[in-house]
């Protein structure tokens, strides 16, 4: 039976002493000492321009879906950051652990690092990317002044951060977990994780997991409630389709990894025996669970991008998009697939010939829409003019990349094939080829396609093809590498290795990853040139690529607002239909809108439930008990406020629309 | 733009916008919110179904469902839940009459029935701890007490929310904003009652048959 091993525990601190400050890693000192440097710069900053004021008002309690959407965004790149700092030291330390050589990174360290890239890439770089994305198009997109829920989105956003901070506080103050991303018993329960680092992983997740499953739920009624009139299902754009079956995967999947987590943290706080490996505990059902939510992850991340390809490649070959209901199919067609191919991360469990078979045909099944979609794509851009846009560019170099990446996907769906390939680089390969090729250079894309409707200035081009290249380039040279070495049968998470003819690749995986970082620099100041020259990229029109979707319809940025009339649409490329049709803005008959007060419950709330995580971490119990309290009395103290909503003057929106009417009339 | 140009546009050009605010009504998608909520939550129920399902005859040569359960017990206890699901329903059909006192009055009786429900279920569970029947005791236990225990801490928080409510009718009457808030506690309660009766067949009867 796995009981909790007796740790030294005191009342005040739990089990957290000075030992659980990793003074004796200078790689962290010096992490910790750059952080809190640049923490403090920061912080020094925000108080001499006075701007705390400034960012709690306007951002922070924030309900506008367009800045919790930035938010979001923000979020992303900068776990990113920490993430891909992840990535260059395991490259490094991959390409240095040769010849008897220990590389530069202990076992502990080491293991601590493949985790969290794992765990951080996928639930704070491109889940808040995908969400933050969502979030601010899907209610442009439907002719929506917000969305059904405006609170709980402000809410979701920042328990999603709560989560972020807690795996970024496991960086200095304890450990992080050494089990991989999924945290497969028996590993990680007690006996064989005795300290904190799974605990951090687990109350991490669970604290950002309820932010994504109430924002899932959040933009389902949104979808379904807000559409403005006209707007059938099947005349909804690409982009929100897409959305709304995320969001349904969502709801349908997040519940799972939330029940999953909490039964792992029974077996290592209660010792109980769900995953143990005696007294009737069973490890294999944790795997078998924590893939019912793992898989429709995966599509989760892409099909909201599948959506940004479809509206840039729509909009930049200046055609409608081809099939747009096979596309929707499709779309439908793989979110319900998404459920019955679990079992394909696992085939060598031993569940026999035929559930193996199974999940492989169905696997295989699904690249079916998914080549549909491709093929779609393609004949959109067939006999379209193609405008090489940053957006574009990233569109194709998507469809290149990807298609190697889903090819290897379905090699990994023969069960036989996968045996041998199971859980070598060829499988990290694979992964990283659809996640980097799909998910992120969507996001890349989609990025560059909205920003100018966020900001009202395009990006700089220069430097997002500098951007470009060094990705896309430095993709390819990291990890073609690592499909060689996977075929060669070389494991994943390995420190040190003792064939020196392997050291080659593990050098040119490096060079591509220090590509990668060239490309992640110039974003950076790709995005800091940009708002430098944000005079001379200016767009004025709120329609700088000639777009057909109704988010083009506004201003760039949109006010609060989003559109002082309501849309009323008749083709699904509804603005497009718009402009073709010779429709005129209206000039005057503005009444008052009714929109979604600010509130700072849900920065309170989401604060608390960090601090509640970060108690049961350390088993703090009476803090975890004080936050509980808290918790629970600020929730119910919220209802009593049954004053949510304001009405924005007919005045004040006939003051913004003016200048508007002003700055249009200046451009013609 | 004059009158006549006007009206020759209009014949042109279709209708693009809505000229009166077009507003959502404040609450007009909670139901579809509350709904989907339910239903991950029910998903949670689900996956620890599942679990007992797998975990359920993991005994580790411990205690097994017939040296454990009383039926007896168990019938007194989802009678109870069963009855503050019906007085529940009475709180609603008031709630529609306008009659403040009354809702409020069998939104009590609900939670007392409700207190009930938990009081019973407490004592169950301390009689079974105290034979030595505990969580950690085998698969088959740890996954009883939790998917029972989780259907125990929903009642606890519906409960809670209940107080809130009668509170809140208390304040301001049967507004549209708290019709709105009993309606979703109402399905939520239901809801609770729809998965006890499953834990009642899955788990206590199908458990004495084995």
């Amino acid at each position: 039976m796995a009981v909790p091993q007796p740790v030294e525990t005191t009342f005040l601190f739990g089990r957290l002493t000075w030992q659980a400050f990793p003074l004796h890693e200078p790689i962290l000192v010096a992490t910790f000492a750059v952080v809190a440097l640049g923490g403090v710069a920061l912080l020094a900053t925000l108080t001499w321009f006075r701007l705390w004021g400034y960012l709690w008002r306007e951002w922070f309690t924030s309900v506008d879906h367009k800045k919790i959407g930035i938010m979001y965004m923000v979020l992303g790149l900068i776990m990113l950051l920490r993430g891909f700092a992840d990535a260059i030291m395991m490259r490094l330390q991959q390409a240095m652990a040769f010849n008897g050589s220990e590389g530069y990174l202990n076992a502990h360290h080491y293991d601590q690092i493949f985790t969290a890239h794992g765990v951080i890439m996928i639930f704070f770089v491109a889940m808040p990317l995908v969400t933050g994305l969502m979030n601010y198009v899907v209610p442009l997109q439907i002719g929506a002044r917000d969305v059904s829920f405006p609170f709980l989105n402000n809410f979701s956003f920042w328990m999603t951060v709560g989560g972020a901070v807690l795996v970024m506080a496991s960086l200095f103050v304890g450990e992080f977990a050494q089990t991989g991303w999924l945290a497969y018993p028996p590993l990680s329960n007690i006996g064989y994780s005795p300290w904190v680092g799974v605990d951090y992983y687990i109350w991490g997740l669970q604290v950002a997991g309820v932010g994504t499953t109430l924002s899932g739920i959040n933009l389902i009624c949104t979808i379904i409630k807000m559409r403005a009139p006209g707007m059938s299902l099947m005349k909804m754009p690409v982009f929100t389709w897409t959305s709304l079956c995320t969001n349904v995967l969502i709801v349908a999947s997040f519940p799972v990894l939330t029940a999953v987590l909490a039964l792992l943290s029974l077996d290592r706080y209660v010792g109980t025996n769900f995953f143990t490996n005696d007294f009737g505990g069973n490890p294999m059902m944790y795997v078998n669970l924590i893939w019912i939510w793992g898989h429709p992850e995966v599509y989760i991340l892409i099909l909201p991008l599948f959506g940004v390809f479809s509206e840039v490649t729509s909009t930049f070959s200046g055609k409608k998009l081809f099939g747009y209901t096979s596309m929707v199919y499709a779309t439908v067609v793989i979110t319900v697939l998404s459920y019955l191919v679990w079992l394909h991360h696992f085939f060598t469990m031993g569940s026999g010939a035929s559930v193996n078979s199974f999940f492989g045909i169905t696997t295989m099944i699904i690249s079916i829409p998914t080549g549909a979609k491709i093929f779609n794509w393609l004949f959109t851009m067939y006999r379209g003019r193609i405008r090489f846009e940053l957006p574009m560019m990233w569109t194709v170099a998507f469809m290149l990349t990807f298609t190697v990446g889903g090819m290897t996907g379905v090699l990994l769906a023969v069960p036989p094939a996968d045996f041998v390939l199971h859980n070598s680089l060829f499988l990290v390969a694979h992964f990283h080829n659809v996640i980097i090729g799909g998910v992120l250079f969507g996001l890349f894309a989609g990025i560059a396609y909205w920003w100018p409707k966020a900001f009202g200035f395009k990006l700089d081009p220069f430097w997002g093809k500098v951007s470009f290249w060094c990705w896309v380039v430095g993709f390819w040279l990291a990890f073609m590498p690592l499909y060689i070495l996977g075929l060669m049968g070389v494991t994943r998470r390995m420190r040190v290795f003792d064939d020196p003819s392997l050291q080659i690749w593990f050098i040119i995986a490096g060079l591509g990853a220090a590509l990668i970082a060239v490309g992640i620099a110039a974003m950076l100041l790709q995005f800091f040139v940009s708002i430098m020259r944000r005079e001379k990229l200016v767009d004025e029109t709120g329609d700088p690529w000639d777009g057909r979707t109704l988010e083009w319809s506004t201003s760039s940025p949109p006010p609060a607002y989003n559109f002082a009339f309501t849309p009323v649409i008749h083709d699904n490329d509804a603005w497009w239909d718009m402009k073709k049709r010779g429709y005129s803005r209206p000039l005057s008959g503005y009444r008052p809108i009714h929109m979604p007060s600010n509130t700072g419950t849900g920065v309170i709330l989401a604060g608390l439930s960090t601090v509640i995580g970060f108690a049961l971490v350390w088993y703090i119990w009476w803090l975890a008990a004080v936050g509980f309290f808290a918790l629970l009395v600020t929730a119910i103290g919220h209802t009593f406020n049954y004053h949510r909503d304001f009405h924005i003057p007919a005045e004040e929106v006939t003051r913004t629309e003016e200048a508007r009417t002003e700055l249009l009339a200046a451009r013609s | 733009m004059s009158a006549v140009a006007a009206t020759a546009a209009e014949k042109a050009v279709p209708t693009f916008y809505v000229k009166d605010e077009h507003d959502h009504a404040e609450g007009s998608s909670t139901m579809l919110g509350f709904w989907i909520y339910l239903m991950s939550d029910c998903l949670i129920f689900a996956i620890l179904f599942a679990v007992y399902g797998v975990l359920g005859t993991n005994y580790a040569a411990g205690p097994a469902p017939k040296d454990l359960f009383d039926l007896s017990l168990v019938a007194v206890n989802t009678t109870m839940l069963l009855l503050s699901s019906i007085t529940y329903g009475f709180a609603m059909l008031t709630m529609e009459k306008n009659r403040v006192a009354a809702t409020q009055a069998w939104l009590a009786v609900t939670g007392l029935f409700g207190l009930a429900f938990l009081s019973i279920e407490l004592y169950e569970f301390v009689h079974m701890i105290h034979e030595g029947a505990t969580p950690q005791r085998s698969g088959f236990l740890s996954a009883f007490f939790t998917l029972v225990g989780t259907h125990g801490l929903h009642v606890t928080f519906g409960i809670v929310w209940l107080v809130t409510l009668m509170m809140q009718v208390g304040q301001r009457g049967l507004i549209a904003a708290n019709r709105r808030r009993l309606m979703c506690l109402s399905m939520f309660w239901h809801f609770l009652d729809v998965v006890w009766i499953g834990v009642f067949t899955f788990v206590y009867l199908m458990g004495m048959l084995r």
